[in-house]
């Protein structure tokens, strides 16, 4: 037991936190399925639901970013689909523009990411979650978790 | 080819000759432009409606006290003016003012623009030290010669958008040798020539001189080129963002004149956004020391969110920094990016939209995984 104890600690440690904000009517859907379809993927995504992803504020990514957060995922529907008509295509052009400006600053485009989840892609979300959170682990922990003077 | 208006006086009293022509005419009620204020040798844009007080109008001083597309939207907010007035204005400043409009800043509407080919402005410090003065012959031979004098404001030297996209009449004054003799105002549009019919005056037909303007337009970029790698070597991460912020006494100087920071209420100024005891008991068991004010670096990058896509790179707001953080450079280098992202240039069309109220179906497919 002793064992089990200490390997779960560890994985705890090495284990990335990814905010995932996701909407209400797709991917939110999309990772309750991964869920009842008993799908297994990396307990590291720390998810919020919104009502659409154009309610992702890009500076909730900023702040999330300062705050220490490992990375963010922002989900929602498939260009089309949006339950609001087009509030995706709004999300799409705001998430570039500040990536944009990450890779200008050189701070870490990579820790973004957008994808489009639909409600019957339990599969995907599992999928997304595992490979994003193995390319967070490659890039190690958030340095700005231990900046002061921000 | 344009209509031009040929006035034998220089640059600048020749457009002061229109102005004064259309205000004794009637044709436009009010003239919005730079002025000298009292005797210690102040300018500031001002309003002005009888032709004698335009004995101490300088529309081109190499001065920007205020971007004056700001200044504009303040004007017009409520409405259009009732009467035409007619504006002297910067390429920037125009291009500023059209971004408002877009915003629901302002209104177009009863204001004619006059604008010229730009040759930059000094920095705010050098009219503080009383220093313009002595400065202008300087100014305005490198301006008729085409050539870029190095203490202009930064970003005014790097400035590649000279020409003014909107303007309805056009002052020729970059790389032209007779500016001191000679006023050449072009007239880019029915309305212009029908303001300036019966004025006495010759009238040609004229073109910008590409090929001049051309090689000058080589020279602001060298001297971008070298802006961006300057600062290039310097934001290397977040460490060197901090670096270069971390003089920020966060005063939000560069937000207050900023043409295209607008908003009446500004979330980075907003109780929401203050630190709370939590906030800062929170933060300090995570990190173990913070730097106060908080959120400098949320300020920052948040404003580099906001504003860049309509960045006109004026540089008001590396001017008023105190502590001389090289915001224009930062602000151009990334607005640079992110405009050319989505095709845009701020300003250049009041009926274009602004990149983040639209959208295509199939796009930035690069963003997306």
């Amino acid at each position: 037991m002793k064992i089990e104890g200490d390997s779960m600690k560890k994985d705890e440690e090495s284990m990335p936190k990814i905010l995932a904000f996701l909407c209400n009517w797709c991917s939110y859907a999309g990772a309750d399925l991964a869920g009842t379809s008993r799908l297994k993927y990396p307990p590291s995504i720390l998810p919020i639901r919104v009502m659409c992803s154009s309610r992702v504020d890009p500076l909730f990514i900023v702040k999330a970013y300062l705050g220490g957060i490992d990375g963010v995922l922002v989900a929602g529907c498939h260009p089309g689909d949006c339950h609001y008509e087009k509030g995706n295509y709004y999300t799409r052009r705001r998430f570039a523009l500040l990536k944009k400006i990450f890779e200008e600053l050189n701070i870490e485009p990579d820790r973004l990411l957008l994808s489009w989840i639909s409600a019957s892609e339990g599969t995907k979300y599992a999928r997304v979650a595992t490979e994003f959170t193995e390319k967070i682990r490659k890039l190690g922990e958030n340095s700005v978790k231990h900046k002061i003077f921000l | 080819m344009t209509k031009a208006l040929k006035i034998n006086k220089n640059s600048e009293q020749g457009v002061l000759e229109v102005l004064k022509f259309l205000l004794e005419k009637g044709k436009v009620k009010g003239v919005f432009t730079l002025k000298k204020i009292g005797k210690d040798g102040a300018v500031a844009y001002s309003l002005i409606t009888k032709s004698d007080e335009l004995k101490d109008a300088v529309p081109f001083y190499p001065l920007m006290p205020v971007n004056a597309g700001k200044l504009l939207s303040r004007f017009t907010l409520r409405g259009s003016t009732t009467d035409p007035v007619i504006a002297v204005v910067r390429p920037c400043e125009l291009r500023a003012f059209i971004e408002l409009v877009k915003r629901d800043q302002g209104s177009l509407d009863n204001i004619f623009f006059i604008s010229s080919t730009c040759g930059g402005v000094y920095p705010l410090k050098m009219a503080a030290d009383k220093k313009i003065e002595e400065n202008l012959s300087k100014y305005w031979d490198a301006v008729s010669k085409g050539e870029i004098l190095t203490d202009l404001r930064s970003a005014c030297k790097g400035c590649e958008e000279f020409i003014p996209y909107t303007s309805d009449m056009t002052v020729d004054l970059i790389a032209k040798n007779d500016i001191d003799k000679q006023c050449v105002i072009l007239l880019n549009n029915e309305k212009a020539e029908k303001l300036v019919e019966d004025i006495k005056g010759g009238f040609l037909a004229r073109e910008l001189d590409k090929g001049k303007l051309d090689k000058f337009c080589g020279k602001r970029e060298a001297e971008k080129k070298k802006l961006f790698n300057e600062i290039e070597a310097k934001v290397k991460g977040l460490d060197g963002f901090i670096d270069i912020f971390g003089k920020c006494i966060g005063c939000h100087g560069c937000s207050k004149v900023c043409p295209i920071c607008y908003c009446k209420l500004c979330e980075f100024e907003s109780p929401d956004s203050e630190y709370k005891p939590s906030n800062y008991e929170t933060d300090l068991e995570k990190r173990g020391g913070l730097r106060v004010p908080p959120g400098i670096t949320y300020f920052q990058i948040g404003r580099l969110d906001h504003v860049t896509i309509s960045c006109v790179g004026c540089g008001a707001c590396e001017d008023v920094c105190p502590v001389d953080i090289p915001l224009s450079s930062i602000y151009k280098k990334v607005g640079e990016s992110v405009q050319k992202l989505f095709d845009y240039v701020p300003g250049k069309d009041v009926e274009e939209e602004i990149p983040l109220l639209t959208f295509e179906k199939e796009e930035l497919s690069e963003f997306e995984d």
